[in-house]
């Protein structure tokens, strides 16, 4: 039973590193807190719905969403984002809360109000590891996810793009005279981060066999949580936080029946913490 | 003259989004500091004043205190908080805060958890009790009380002092000016009046469940602020003003009422991000053309 909830919180809290994975990008090299990327996710479930319902292939409805929403957040980028930046903090945080209600409201206006399901039927059987039963579509989506963890981490960390985001995240004026092309960084970061949630989107259809409008409203806000808890534009603090979230969610609410309603604990988590240890989990200072 | 209720009612509703709002500005506008949670306290206020009347049978006016003094304390927390977390930081945690307060009053029997509380009283005056229209007076009062304060704190050494916080807090520091206590001050003073609102609104709808006061109401609290004019003080008026009447106006748009609300916050931020009447807003230069005069420039 503790085996079964332990792999049940590391495949949600998988899920939330890559929604988060790209909040972090984006704020690594911005400083927004990009509150759309939640409309982008919820878009990116849509979309490989739909592809996924024409065609009947997983992978293509995956990478669909993920090519769809990647020029999606690229285009916020450059029509919202893009000209705000050197507005107080506060002007970009309403224009991206304002996105977030309007894309959230089209999607409702398009795909109608209700839940629709996700039976996705792919290469999936049950995994037995003797105490452990794994339904086929969890271990379809831990694996994706850390196929895609591991991508991120290769790609932050070992190649030249990852070195040009490090770059710009600390310092975009030294990057920019040191030759780093910071705009295009910046247009595939966001590129990169919206494919991340997309596909996010698309997984977490897949578990829960629904996709609605509103399934953007809880990690709008509550992934924010994610990425301070990490340290706000920490690659590896994010996904850190992301697991050790997941898990605890799942085990508390499997085990004690929490007091507070699960997307609460995020933030009294978020809360306590930077009043102990205000930059975060792997923060460098900063706060 | 009758005036009919419907009217009566949406004038009240529109005089306590302006407190909201104004209160919501002297932290968020005066002194910088975001405060994405601003319903938790009104949340704070309200039930307050709501437990008080409901279940010791404390008068109007002194739960009302009650409700202000209350989320004031709550609110300095938040200021003590402010010292240590900043910015975006602090956008997140009030973020967090108005998700726990309102989950606290969502699964605490204490506050009737989703149920809410109901029976609470219509405040009443030399033993009679006033009825809404009496109430919208009662409200137009503190309005105007809210707009006092607010601009005897712009006026003021405080004003100035959260001014130059909000400016460059390390050079209001390097001047020898205590951040500090002011932070705390306007956290006090901003959430308190949030907490009066409160108690006004628990009256006129004698009814309160603990979705009344969730984060969307923050989000629409600070857009009133933003969309008006954040740091002025006719700024949130007009906003709270033209946002709590749009929805009426909009009713043949009824269905797509969310849709124009996030897209006009969107093109609002990307053509006038200071406000319709904000500092240098092309309203406002037009009425100085108009008028032919010039408003003095805040000191750069």
């Amino acid at each position: 039973m503790l085996a079964q909830q332990l792999v049940s919180g590391i495949v949600i809290g998988g899920v939330y590193a890559l929604i988060a994975l790209g909040l972090t990008l984006v704020y690594g090299v911005l400083r927004i807190l990009h509150v759309a990327h939640a409309a982008v996710y919820a878009t990116g479930a849509f979309v490989g719905l739909t592809t996924y319902q024409r065609t009947g292939n997983l992978w293509l409805a995956l990478l669909v969403a993920a090519a769809f929403c990647g020029v999606f957040g690229a285009l916020i980028h450059r029509f919202v984002y893009g000209p705000l930046l050197n507005q107080p903090r506060i002007v970009p945080l309403i224009a991206s809360i304002g996105l977030f209600i309007f894309f959230q409201d089209f999607l409702r206006l398009v795909f109608g109000p209700y839940a629709q399901s996700f039976p996705a039927r792919g290469p999936f059987g049950l995994l037995d590891l003797g105490s452990v039963i794994l339904p086929g579509r969890q271990v379809f989506i831990l694996v994706v996810t850390m196929v895609l963890l591991v991508v991120t981490w290769y790609v932050v960390s070992r190649t030249r793009l990852g070195l040009a985001w490090q770059a710009v995240a600390q310092d975009a004026e030294t990057a920019l005279a040191m030759g780093v092309p910071v705009p295009r960084v910046v247009a595939v970061n966001f590129l990169f981060g919206s494919a991340l949630a997309a596909i996010a989107g698309v997984l977490v259809g897949i578990h829960y066999n629904s996709v609605y409008p509103a399934m953007g409203e809880m990690p709008a806000y509550k992934m924010l949580a994610v990425v301070v808890l990490g340290g706000l534009g920490s690659v590896p603090g994010t996904v850190v936080a992301a697991f050790l979230l997941g898990l605890v969610e799942t085990l508390l609410v499997g085990y004690i029946g929490f007091v507070l309603p699960r997307d609460a604990l995020a933030f009294v988590a978020l809360i306590l913490m930077l009043l102990v240890r205000p930059e975060g989990l792997f923060g460098k200072g900063g706060a | 003259m009758v005036i009919p209720a419907y009217y009566i009612t949406l004038a009240i509703i529109t005089g306590i989004y302006i407190i909201l709002a104004l209160s919501l500005n002297i932290i968020t506008g005066f002194a910088g500091q975001p405060n994405m949670g601003h319903a938790a306290f009104f949340g704070i206020g309200a039930y307050t004043h709501a437990i008080l009347t409901t279940r010791f049978d404390v008068s109007f006016w002194l739960a009302a205190l009650a409700a202000a003094v209350v989320a004031g304390a709550v609110g300095a927390l938040l200021g003590l908080i402010s010292l240590r977390v900043r910015e975006d930081f602090l956008a997140i945690t009030t973020i967090g805060i108005n998700f726990v307060v309102v989950s606290v009053f969502l699964y605490h029997p204490f506050f009737g958890q989703a149920f809410g509380i109901g029976g609470i009283p219509m405040p009443s005056l030399f033993g009679r009790v006033l009825d809404k229209g009496g109430l919208l007076v009662l409200v137009l009062l503190a309005v105007l009380l809210v707009v006092w304060i607010s601009r005897r704190v712009e006026g003021s050494w405080f004003g100035l002092a959260l001014e130059s916080l909000r400016e460059d807090e390390q050079a209001a520091e390097a001047v020898g000016v205590d951040t500090r206590r002011f932070k705390v001050m306007a956290f006090t003073l901003g959430t308190s009046l949030a907490g009066l609102a409160g108690a006004l609104y628990a009256s006129f709808m004698s009814f309160i469940s603990p979705g009344d006061f969730a984060f969307s109401l923050s989000i629409t609290i600070l857009c009133m602020a933003v969309v008006g004019g954040l740091g002025t003080i006719r700024g949130p008026v007009v906003g709270a003003i033209i946002l709590s009447l749009a929805p009426e106006m909009f009713r043949f748009v009824l269905d797509y009422r969310l849709l124009v609300y996030g897209g006009l916050l969107v093109v609002m931020m990307r053509l006038q991000p200071a406000g319709l009447l904000g500092r240098g807003s092309f309203l406002v230069r037009l009425g100085q053309r108009l008028l032919g005069r010039r408003e003095t420039a805040p000191v750069p």
